[in-house]
C-alpha cells in the first residue's frame, strides 16, 4: 500500500496541513493552543456542553453539508478532506450575522461563555431550516448548555433569525462552489499514514484498505465518529496510538433499505440514519432523536455503539427487538451473526482482534406488527439511559403470536428478556397476561444500583414499561409523548 | 429648557455582541505571558483519614513538570477560610476531610503535562470512617462545623398543645452545582518585591486579594486581583476562587513566572462547595381553615469538612422558612452539620430556598390534610399589611405586595379553572396525571453581615468626554456592569456609548463585598451615582464661575448643560472644564441604611426591603415510569422600577429554570465512598431547552416601585425568581398525590427525579 503523508482540511480560510500530528490531538486544543481561535471554548471536555461547538463541512455524493460537532472530542486526524468553520469565521456585510444579531437583539447571551456553540448550532440548523418551528429549535439545542438565561431568548432568536438575514445572503452559502472546490482537490483514494515520536495515525480510504490496516495492526484504536474514544483522552487521558480513523471511508456511511431490511454500514452515523427512520421505521423516530444531542448524533456511529459493547447501549435494545444482524470482517473474511449474540458479558464482545463492524442488517417490522422503544433518563434528551427497553409483538388473532423484548441498563449487556418471553408468548392478548409476566422480570435481571438510578426503580421500571407498551397500543390513548407534543406553544 | 433623555430601559448586555462573535476574552483567552507555567492540583483519594506518605517520584519524572507544592511550600497561611475559622487549608497537610481534597499542585511548562502528572502520585493514607450524609453525621452525634442559629416568636409550646390539629414530616432536599459554564480558572503574574498580580474567576477580588495575600504573607497592598467578566458564578466562585487563586499565586513567586490554573470539569466539580443539601424536620399546629398556629422546625444541613459560608447560608435557611407566612408562635433551628464531604457554598438563594422550600412543604401538609387547594392555606397565613406582620427575626413587613401579586397571577393565568380541569382530566386518566400549583416568594433584600451592605465606585471622565466607569462589583452574565452603565448614564445625561465599564480591579476600588446577595446593582448603582453627582457638582460650580450665573440655573441636559437657556455640548463642557483644572474623576460610595441584625438575641431588621413573586405551574407525570414535562408556567414577579427590563426579565426566566433543575433533574450522588458520581455534564442533568415549559410566560409587576430609596427605586433581582420553582415541584406533588385522591400529602423530597416520582406514586399506591 502507498500512503500519503499528511493530513489536510480547511479551517476557516486557511488550508491546514500537517505531517506531524498526534492521535489524541483534538480539534478543541489544535484551535485554542496552536491557531489562538479562542472564540471555541471548553465546557467540559466530554461532548455534553456544546460550548466547543463548531461545524464540520464535508463531501457527500458531490453535495457540501456543514453539520455542528463537538470539538473538544473531535481528533484532528479525523478532519482529512473537511472545511472546518468557527465561531472567528461568521460574518455578513452588515458585521454580526443575522443568527449573532438575532441573538444580541432578543437578549440571548448572558455570561456569553456557552454562546458561540449556541451560535453554531443554530448555523447548522439554519442552513437547512431557514424557518424552524421551536420543537426544531429545541432538538437543535440538545447538545448545549446555558445555566443562565432559561434558553427561553434563545429560542426566540431563532425563531426570528429570518428577520435578520436571509439564506441566500449567507457567505456560506454564497461560497459553496468555491468550497466545494477546495474540498474536492483533497480527496483521492490513497490511504494516509503519519508517524511522529513513535505515535501513529492510519487514515484509510476504502474498507478493503481498513481491513489490511487492521489485520496488520490489530492493537490499534479503530476511531469512528469519537464521541466515546474521545472521553478516553479527555478524560482518562489513555493512549490511543496506534490509530485508525474511519471518517474518511468511501462509502462507510452508506444506508440503503433493501428487501425490506435497513442496510446499515459500519460508520453511518445517527444523523445519517435518521431520514430512514423517520420513512421507515417511525416508531424509532422520537426514540432516534433522545439520543445524545445533535453534536453526538453528527459524529457517532451505530456501528461505534454497538461496539464498544456498552452495557446501556442506547441502539442495541431496540435493534436487537427487531433482529437485528451484524457483519464483522476481518482481512477479506466475513461472518454474520445476530446483534444478541456479540455481547458476551460486560465489556466484552465477540470480535476477534483485527476484526470490525462493517454492516449491520435490521429486518423492519411488518406492516401489522407492534414496535416500540422507551428510553429512561433524568432528563428527556441528551442522558444516557438508566433504563432502554424496545417491544416487537406479532400477534396472532387474539394471542401474542411472538413477543420479542430487549433491554438496556438492566445488566452487564443489553439483553433479552427471556423469561418475560417465554411468559407472554402464546397468551391471550390482554393486560392481565401482561400483568401476571412481570414477576418474571426478576428471573431475567438483576440491575445494578448507580448514579443513573437505583435498581429498585431499574427492576420497577423496567416492569411498568412493558405495562405502559400494552397501553399504548391497547389501553390508554394518550402518551406523555403526545401531550407533552400537543402542549408546545410556538415562541414567537 | 434642558431636554433629559433615560438611558434605562432594555438595552442589550454591554458585552452582547461580543458574546455571540467569540470575542468577549474570559481568563483562559487571554494572551500568556511569555513563559507561562501552568499548574494542576492533585487530590485526596479517600474521604477521611491521614497522609502517611506522597510519592512524588513518577511525577516529578513526568515530561516538562517542574516541581511540586505541597503545604509546607506556602509562605504564609495554608488556609482559605472565609470567615477566619482557619479550617480550610489550601492542601490537606496531615489530615484529610473528604474526597477530592487538594492535596498538592504539579507545576508544569504546560496544562496538559501538570494535569497528567498529578494523577501519577502515589499517596498513602491511614483511612479513617466517614461522615458522609445528614443522618450519619446526626447519628454521630451532630458535630457543628459553625454556631446554630435559633429564630423565635411567641410561645411555641404552648400554641402547638392548644391548636386543634397537629402534624409532623420531614422533606430531603437536595443540593446543587453550579454548573457555571466557565470553570475556576485563575492566573498570576509576579512582580517585583513581595507584589503579584491575579487574575481570577471570582465574583470577590477583594477576598481573593485577602486570601493571597495571608497565603504569600504579604500585605494586601502587595496584591491586585483583576476580573473583567467570568462565565458565570451563580455563588459558586464568591469563596471557591480564592484556592485556584493563592495556589497559582505561591507557584507564581517561587518560580518567578506566571502561572495559570483550570481544572477540567470533573475535578473542578469534586473539589469545590455546592449548594447544601438539608433535612427539614417539622411540627406544625393549626386549625380547621389552614392557619398555623405554630411551628417548630430543624434545617439540618451538610455543610462539608469545614464552615466556609455554611453559618450565614443555614441562617438565611431560617430567615426564609416563613416565605409569606405569619407565623404567630414560632422556632426556627439551624443545624450546620460536619461531613466528610466538599465544603458547601454561597448558591443563588444562599440556604434562602431550602428554608422557603421547607416552609412550602409544611403548608402543603396542611392543605392535604385538611382537603383543600394549597393555595386556600396559603392565604389564610399571609402576613398582613398593619397586623400579622412580624417575622421569626423580629423584623416588621413593611412592604407587603404579595397578596395583590398572587391576586393578579390568580387571574391572568387562569388558575382556579385549570384546577378544575386537572382534576377533571385526572378522573378519567389511569396512567397519566396532571397537577398544578401556585407558589409566592418573599425574599430579603441585603447581606446578613450588615457590614458587607458597602460599595465603591470610581469614574474617570477623559479629556475627550469619554468615560470610564469601574465599580466594585464583578459580571458574572447577570448584566451589572450594564445596569451601573446605564444607571451612569442617566446620572450625567449622557449617551450611554460614552461610558466604558473596566474590569473590577482591587487596586481601584478598595475593600469591596462579594458581587453576591442579588446586592450588586443595588449597592454598585448607588455608589456610582453618588460619583456622578460629585462631578455634576463639580462641573455646574464650573459652569456658574464660567457663565456668572447662579449654580441653580445649571441644569444637566441630554449630552449638553443648560446654562440659563445656553447650551454647552458635553465634549466642549469637558474640554473646557479640563483646562480650567477641574477634576474630572470621582470615588463614589455607599451603604445601605437602617439594616441591623444581632444574631446573639436572634432580633434585627437584616434586610432593608423584600422582593416579591409568584409562579403558577402546570406539569403532567406517567405513573408508569415517574417520567413527566412541564405543561405550562406564569411567573408574575417584582422588581420595583426596572433599570432594564430585559435584563431583569433574563433573571427571571433563568433564575426559575435554574430553580426548576435543582428541583427536578439536578442530583448530587455521591458513593458509600464518599466519592461524587455526578460530576459532569454526563452525569450531572441541569435543564437543556426542551425542558422548558411548553408554555412559559414571564411579566414583570408593572405598579410596582421600592418603597426605599434604592437606586432608581428598582429592586434586586437575581436570586429572588429563583424560587418561582417551587411551584414545580409542588404540582409534581399534585400529580402524585391524585392517586390516592388527594388525601395524602406524597412527601414526595428534592430533586423530584423521575425516580423519585415513580416512588412516591408506588408509595401512595400501596396505601389505597
Amino acid at each position: 500500500m502507498n500512503f500519503d503523508s499528511k493530513i489536510s482540511f480547511w479551517l476557516n480560510d486557511e488550508i491546514i496541513e500537517l505531517e506531524k500530528l498526534k492521535s489524541d490531538q483534538t480539534l478543541l486544543d489544535f484551535l485554542r493552543l496552536e491557531k489562538t481561535l479562542r472564540g471555541t471554548k471548553e465546557g467540559c471536555a466530554e461532548g455534553d456542553c456544546g460550548a466547543c461547538t463548531v461545524l464540520v463541512g464535508r463531501l457527500k455524493n458531490g453535495k457540501l453539508r456543514y453539520q455542528a460537532v463537538n470539538a473538544c472530542i473531535s481528533f484532528v486526524a479525523s478532519l482529512h478532506g473537511t472545511h472546518i468553520v468557527t465561531i472567528e469565521h461568521l460574518k455578513s456585510d452588515q458585521g454580526l450575522h443575522p443568527i449573532q444579531q438575532a441573538m444580541v437583539e432578543h437578549h440571548g447571551s448572558q455570561c456569553g461563555f456557552c454562546t458561540p456553540g449556541f451560535v453554531m448550532s443554530l448555523y447548522a440548523m439554519w442552513m437547512e431550516n431557514a424557518d424552524p418551528t421551536t420543537t426544531e429549535i429545541e432538538e437543535a439545542l440538545q447538545g448545549n448548555l446555558c445555566r443562565c438565561t432559561g434558553y427561553q431568548p434563545i429560542v426566540k432568536a431563532a425563531r426570528n433569525i429570518v428577520k435578520f438575514g436571509s439564506l441566500e445572503q449567507d457567505f456560506l452559502v454564497k461560497e459553496r462552489q468555491q468550497n466545494i472546490d477546495r474540498l474536492q482537490a483533497l480527496q483521492n483514494d490513497s490511504p494516509i499514514a503519519i508517524e511522529s515520536d513513535g505515535d501513529k495515525i492510519f487514515v484509510p480510504k476504502t474498507k478493503a484498505q481498513l481491513a489490511e490496516i487492521y489485520v496488520a495492526h490489530p492493537d490499534a484504536t479503530l476511531v469512528a465518529g469519537a464521541t466515546d474514544v474521545g472521553l478516553w483522552v479527555t478524560k482518562f487521558m489513555r493512549p490511543i496510538t496506534p490509530s485508525i480513523f474511519l471518517t474518511a471511508l468511501r462509502d462507510f456511511d452508506a444506508v440503503q433499505e433493501k428487501d425490506g431490511q435497513l442496510i446499515i454500514n459500519g460508520g453511518v452515523t445517527y444523523t445519517d440514519l435518521l431520514p430512514l427512520i423517520d420513512e421507515k421505521l417511525t416508531q424509532l423516530s422520537a426514540y432516534w432523536r433522545r439520543i445524545g444531542g445533535a453534536q453526538v448524533r453528527n459524529m457517532g456511529t451505530i456501528g461505534g455503539n454497538i461496539a464498544n459493547g456498552s452495557p446501556i447501549g442506547e441502539t442495541p435494545p431496540a435493534l436487537i427487538a427487531l433482529g437485528a444482524t451484524i457483519t464483522l470482517q476481518k482481512g477479506e473474511e466475513t461472518r454474520q451473526l445476530p446483534l444478541e449474540k456479540f455481547f458476551i458479558e460486560y465489556r466484552k464482545q465477540d470480535r476477534a482482534p483485527g476484526e470490525f463492524l462493517a454492516q449491520i442488517q435490521v429486518p423492519l417490522p411488518k406492516p401489522e406488527a407492534h414496535f416500540a422503544a422507551y428510553k429512561i433518563s433524568k432528563r428527556r434528551d441528551e442522558d444516557i439511559s438508566a433504563v432502554a427497553a424496545a417491544f416487537h409483538l406479532e400477534t396472532d388473532g387474539n394471542k401474542i403470536g411472538s413477543l420479542r423484548i430487549a433491554y438496556g441498563g438492566m445488566a452487564g449487556v443489553p439483553k433479552r428478556a427471556d423469561n418475560v418471553e417465554a411468559a407472554l408468548n402464546g397468551q391471550p392478548l390482554t393486560r392481565d397476561t401482561f400483568e401476571n409476566a412481570l414477576d418474571a422480570f426478576d428471573q431475567d435481571f438483576t440491575p445494578m444500583t448507580d448514579m443513573r438510578a437505583s435498581a429498585a426503580y431499574r427492576q420497577q421500571v423496567a416492569k411498568n414499561l412493558l405495562l405502559r407498551f400494552y397501553d399504548e397500543y391497547f389501553g390508554e390513548a394518550e402518551s406523555l409523548d403526545t401531550l407533552r407534543q400537543a402542549a408546545l406553544v410556538e415562541v414567537n | 429648557m434642558s431636554q433629559k433623555q433615560s438611558a434605562l430601559g432594555p438595552k442589550p448586555h454591554e458585552s452582547a455582541h461580543k458574546h455571540v462573535a467569540g470575542a468577549a476574552d474570559y481568563l483562559d483567552d487571554i494572551n500568556e505571558p511569555a513563559g507561562t507555567l501552568h499548574a494542576y492540583i492533585g487530590l485526596s483519594t479517600i474521604a477521611s483519614g491521614t497522609i502517611e506518605n506522597i510519592d512524588f517520584t513518577d511525577v516529578l519524572s513526568h515530561p516538562n513538570v517542574l516541581g511540586v507544592l505541597t503545604a509546607s511550600d506556602i509562605p504564609g497561611e495554608n488556609d482559605v477560610s472565609p470567615t477566619g475559622l482557619h479550617d480550610d487549608p489550601i492542601f490537606a497537610d496531615k489530615e484529610v476531610l473528604f474526597l477530592g481534597q487538594p492535596v498538592f499542585a504539579v507545576i508544569a511548562t504546560h496544562r496538559d503535562a501538570a494535569r497528567r502528572a498529578a494523577k501519577k502520585a502515589k499517596i498513602s493514607y491511614q483511612e479513617k470512617s466517614a461522615i458522609l450524609d445528614i443522618r450519619a453525621a446526626e447519628k454521630a452525634g451532630g458535630e457543628f462545623v459553625t454556631a446554630p442559629l435559633t429564630l423565635k416568636n411567641g410561645d411555641v409550646k404552648q400554641a402547638m398543645a392548644k391548636a386543634p390539629l397537629r402534624l409532623k414530616g420531614e422533606m430531603e432536599i437536595g443540593g446543587q452545582d453550579h454548573f457555571y459554564l466557565e470553570g475556576h480558572i485563575a492566573m498570576a503574574i509576579p512582580g517585583e518585591d513581595d507584589t503579584v498580580k491575579v487574575i481570577s474567576s471570582t465574583q470577590h477580588p477583594s477576598e481573593v486579594q485577602h486570601m493571597v495575600a495571608h497565603a504569600l504573607g504579604a500585605h494586601q497592598h502587595a496584591v491586585n486581583v483583576e476580573v473583567r467578566r467570568m462565565g458565570g458564578g451563580f455563588g459558586g466562585k464568591e469563596t471557591q476562587a480564592s484556592l485556584f487563586a493563592c495556589v497559582a499565586a505561591i507557584a507564581a513567586k517561587k518560580y518567578k513566572r506566571a502561572v495559570k490554573i483550570r481544572p477540567d470539569r470533573d475535578d473542578d466539580m469534586v473539589m469545590t462547595g455546592k449548594r447544601h443539601d438539608f433535612l427539614a424536620t417539622y411540627e406544625v399546629g393549626f386549625d380547621e381553615s389552614g392557619k398555623i398556629h405554630a411551628l417548630d422546625a430543624d434545617f439540618a444541613a451538610r455543610c462539608g469538612f469545614s464552615a466556609d459560608l455554611s453559618g450565614p447560608v443555614t441562617d438565611r435557611a431560617l430567615f426564609h422558612a416563613d416565605n409569606c407566612y405569619f407565623l404567630e408562635n414560632v422556632e426556627l433551628r439551624s443545624r450546620p452539620l460536619k461531613t466528610n464531604t466538599v465544603s458547601n457554598t454561597a448558591f443563588r438563594g444562599f440556604g434562602g430556598p431550602q428554608g422557603l422550600l421547607g416552609g412550602e412543604r409544611v403548608i402543603e401538609e396542611i392543605a392535604y390534610k385538611l382537603g383543600k387547594d394549597p393555595l386556600e392555606v396559603r392565604r389564610a397565613n399571609f402576613y398582613g399589611p398593619t397586623t400579622g406582620n412580624k417575622t421569626p427575626y423580629h423584623q416588621i413587613v413593611d412592604d407587603n405586595i404579595i397578596a395583590q401579586v398572587v391576586d393578579e397571577l390568580e387571574e391572568s393565568s387562569d388558575y382556579q379553572a385549570r384546577r378544575q380541569k386537572v382534576l377533571a382530566f385526572n378522573k378519567t386518566h389511569k396512567n397519566l396525571k396532571r397537577g398544578i400549583a401556585l407558589t409566592p416568594v418573599k425574599f430579603g433584600i441585603s447581606f446578613t453581615a450588615t457590614w458587607y451592605n458597602q460599595a465603591g465606585a470610581l469614574v474617570h471622565i477623559y479629556k475627550d468626554g469619554s468615560i470610564l466607569l469601574n465599580h466594585g462589583g464583578t459580571e458574572m452574565g447577570q448584566g451589572l456592569y450594564s445596569k451601573v452603565a446605564q444607571v451612569l448614564a442617566d446620572e450625567l445625561q449622557v449617551d450611554p456609548k460614552r461610558v466604558k465599564v473596566s474590569a473590577t480591579r482591587t487596586d481601584k476600588v478598595p475593600n469591596t463585598s462579594a458581587t453576591a446577595a442579588s446586592s450588586g446593582t443595588d449597592l454598585n448603582g448607588m455608589a456610582a451615582a453618588d460619583a456622578a453627582r460629585q462631578l455634576e457638582a463639580r462641573l455646574v460650580r464650573f459652569a456658574a464661575d464660567k457663565f456668572q450665573i447662579e449654580e441653580a440655573d445649571v441644569k444637566f441636559g441630554y449630552e449638553h448643560l443648560d446654562c440659563s437657556g445656553k447650551q454647552v455640548p458635553f465634549e466642549e463642557l469637558i474640554a473646557a472644564a479640563y483646562m480650567e483644572r477641574v477634576h474630572l474623576s470621582a470615588a463614589g460610595f455607599y451603604k445601605t441604611p437602617d439594616i441591623h441584625w444581632n444574631r446573639e438575641t436572634g432580633r434585627g431588621t437584616p434586610f432593608y426591603y423584600y422582593a416579591y413573586g409568584a409562579a403558577v405551574s402546570e406539569v403532567v407525570i406517567d405513573t408508569l415510569t415517574g417520567e413527566y414535562f412541564v405543561d405550562r408556567v406564569d411567573l408574575l414577579h417584582d422588581v420595583g422600577n426596572s433599570i432594564n427590563e430585559a435584563i431583569d426579565l433574563g433573571q427571571v426566566e433563568g433564575g426559575f429554570i435554574q430553580g426548576m433543575g435543582w428541583l427536578t433533574t439536578e442530583e448530587l450522588w455521591f458513593s458509600d465512598k464518599g466519592e461524587l458520581k455526578t460530576h459532569a455534564p454526563s452525569t450531572y442533568k441541569i435543564p437543556l431547552a426542551s425542558d422548558r415549559p411548553r408554555h412559559f410566560i414571564t411579566k414583570l409587576v408593572t405598579w410596582s416601585k421600592n418603597e426605599k430609596r434604592t437606586i432608581k427605586r428598582s429592586k434586586a433581582v437575581g436570586e429572588p425568581p429563583f424560587m418561582l420553582a417551587v411551584s414545580v415541584l409542588e404540582a409534581l406533588s399534585m400529580a402524585v398525590a391524585s392517586v390516592d385522591d388527594y388525601k395524602t400529602c406524597p412527601r414526595l423530597d428534592a430533586p423530584a427525579t423521575p425516580e423519585r416520582i415513580l416512588m412516591a406514586v408506588e408509595r401512595l399506591k400501596g396505601q389505597r
